[in-house]
């Protein structure tokens, strides 16, 4: 018999299990895996670049192309950075839609997670009935922004506009019923608070549904249970953050530790692993999804009781009142300013971070005192989690390699940027 | 964060730490970048690199308006301006800090002589800076001294320049086709031109 030697096998980039275009290179003695070296950049778009060369405000939607399921999280960060470095107030109210929609696409970015995460380790339902729940909310999306996906919703002293008062109905079809339409439509008769209001209270129900067919399923917690164990120690000498450090027990949420926006009002817990195996991150982020939920409510109250502005009434970073600007000779003037040049921002340097859905969305900005940014460097949690690949899938089998990417929860827009 | 920066101004020397925005900033010198690390993380408890990046000084504090603008007047700002800037010290390393025993951040910054581009790797002290470095050194072609495996990550395979660079043009340098005849993917010269729709200031 010839002796077997160990051989490599190309994973990716066309696989659907990679999460998008990973080329990982396996070098394999068997099915076990001895060395895994992820191939990425093929998806590089060169984000900094482009935002090196736009003023501030043209590349804000460049960010919701980063991590593309979590798309305001991402704005979040480069807006707060921007807020920094100009001393901009926010109002209130803005800061509580913030916050509302941060959680909800923390919950819609768990959502793409646990569908594909679940579809990759062989359970195909999981993934049906969370992108039943994504819908509404990319409905909310939607509603707010006009853009189901890449919003462009948060701008520099605020959000783009308020919520709206009405949600937009299914209309009369010749595909359903009229008592059908009627109940489509039964949750959108009042504003978007009260859309939203109805989806959290019942989305614990389908978190339950989930949790009942994985939590203790057998072949998913075979699939799952000691797969990965990065001890604390480790987690940190590889730059982990999120649900991914959580997971292996060290307790560290930017929103409570440097607690940005108006989370320091708000009540929530945060989830810790013991383990720190892929099962344990998968509880951490189903525990993340309750507590996304008790913050909606918790904003949803605040914002129906408290009116108010949304934007600064700085028009020197915001745009004035299209009805100012017919008879205010200055408003005209901010305008015609702030869309042919912008505005600039003083010299210096700031790096402003965010727990973004996946862990700390982080960006370094330097300004040279110009319209548009010196250096925008993009910190994304994904990038630090992949390079970790090698370190966590050794000695495990070939299958195992997919759960890791499933657990680490990689989209490539952010990873290659 | 007071505490912190008075520890710090003790040990690295004052007029190295620098506040602005809430956060800190030591200035450190390139050859000492592996010492100083490794007392940030063993004395003062970094224990995670949040981010290593490049960055290239080029044309900072440069604006498209310095000239006489009315006497070539809007092409002006629709051309790439070639900088006239010699700088000694070009590029630098920055690195992002993050203690979570003490909930501290610090960022610390290396300059780097433009007639060498090195600089002694962090990958020992934090071995999540390996591809931090990586992508240092494909996009801004910082050498990175004891880096196990320094290669390209984010650029194409076989790629030529480093993009992030001031004085690598937006549009690239080379674009890529598939000829029909050859029956290959071959890269030509770009074709596009480079357009500045919106000039870049700098007003005080």
């Amino acid at each position: 018999m010839s002796e077997m030697k160990n051989y490599t096998l190309n994973f990716g980039p066309q696989h659907p299990a990679a999460h998008g275009v990973l080329r990982l290179i396996l070098e394999l003695d068997g099915e076990v895996v001895e060395r895994a070296d992820p191939h990425i950049g093929l998806l590089h778009r060169g984000t900094e670049k482009l935002a090196e060369s736009k003023p501030y405000n043209q590349s804000i939607g460049y960010m919701d192309r980063l991590d593309y399921v979590s798309m305001m999280c991402n704005e979040h960060a480069y807006v707060m950075s921007i807020e920094k470095m100009l001393g901009l107030k926010v109002p209130e109210r803005a800061e509580y839609i913030r916050v509302m929609f941060d959680e909800i696409t923390r919950i819609m970015n768990h959502l793409m997670w646990i569908g594909t995460h679940a579809l990759d380790v062989g359970a195909m339902s999981v993934f049906l009935y969370a992108f039943r729940e994504r819908e509404t909310l990319i409905d909310c999306y939607e509603a707010v922004s006009g853009s189901r996906m890449h919003a462009t919703y948060y701008r520099p002293g605020g959000v783009y506009r308020d919520l709206p008062d009405t949600m937009p109905q299914y209309l009369d079809s010749k595909l359903r019923s009229e008592e059908k339409l009627k109940e489509i439509n039964e949750n959108r008769q009042g504003s978007l608070l009260d859309f939203i209001e109805d989806f959290a209270n019942k989305f614990p129900a389908s978190i339950k549904q989930y949790s009942d067919l994985l939590t203790d399923n057998r072949i998913w917690k075979q699939r799952l249970v000691n797969i990965a164990v990065v001890s604390p120690e480790r987690a940190m000498q590889l730059g982990f953050t999120g649900a991914m450090l959580r997971g292996s027990g060290v307790e560290w949420d930017i929103r409570k530790s440097e607690p940005y926006s108006v989370y320091d009002q708000l009540d929530f817990e945060i989830p810790v692993g013991v383990t720190g195996d892929c099962y344990d991150r998968y509880l951490v982020r189903m525990e993340e999804m309750r507590q996304s939920t008790h913050l909606i409510n918790q904003c949803v109250a605040w914002l129906k009781a408290n009116p108010g502005p949304v934007m600064s009434d700085d028009h020197k970073v915001t745009p004035p009142k299209r009805e100012d600007m017919k008879d205010d000779m200055e408003s005209l003037i901010h305008h015609f300013k702030l869309f042919t040049e912008g505005y600039c921002l003083p010299e210096g340097e700031t790096y402003t971070a965010v727990e973004a859905p996946k862990g700390e969305f982080g960006v370094y900005l330097v300004s040279d005192g110009a319209n548009k940014p010196y250096r925008v460097k993009i910190r994304a949690p994904g990038f630090a989690h992949l390079a970790a690949m090698d370190e966590m899938s050794k000695g495990h089998m070939l299958s195992d390699v997919v759960t890791i990417i499933g657990s680490q929860d990689i989209v490539f827009g952010e990873v290659d940027r | 964060m007071k505490e912190l920066k008075q520890k710090l101004s003790k040990t690295f020397g004052k007029k190295n730490v620098n506040e602005a925005y809430g956060e800190l900033t030591l200035v450190i010198n390139s050859d000492d970048v592996l010492e100083v690390c490794q007392r940030l993380k063993d004395e003062f408890k970094f224990e995670i690199l949040i981010d290593l990046c490049g960055i290239d000084y080029l044309t900072y504090g440069e604006s498209d308006w310095n000239g006489n603008a009315s006497s070539s007047g809007f092409g002006r700002a629709r051309q790439v301006q070639k900088s006239t800037n010699q700088k000694d010290q070009r590029f630098g390393v920055v690195y992002h800090l993050l203690s979570v025993s003490s909930n501290q951040r610090l960022r610390v910054k290396a300059l780097l002589a433009t007639d060498n581009l090195m600089i002694q790797s962090v990958t020992k002290i934090w071995n999540c800076a390996d591809w931090f470095e990586r992508e240092a050194f494909d996009l801004f072609g910082i050498l990175f001294e004891n880096h196990n495996d320094l290669r390209r990550i984010l650029t194409d395979y076989g790629f030529v320049g480093h993009p992030l660079r001031k004085d690598f043009p937006m549009i690239g340098e080379v674009e890529m086709r598939y000829d029909e005849e050859l029956q290959r993917v071959v890269y030509e010269p770009v074709s596009i031109e480079p357009n500045v729709n919106v000039p870049r200031v700098i007003r005080k």
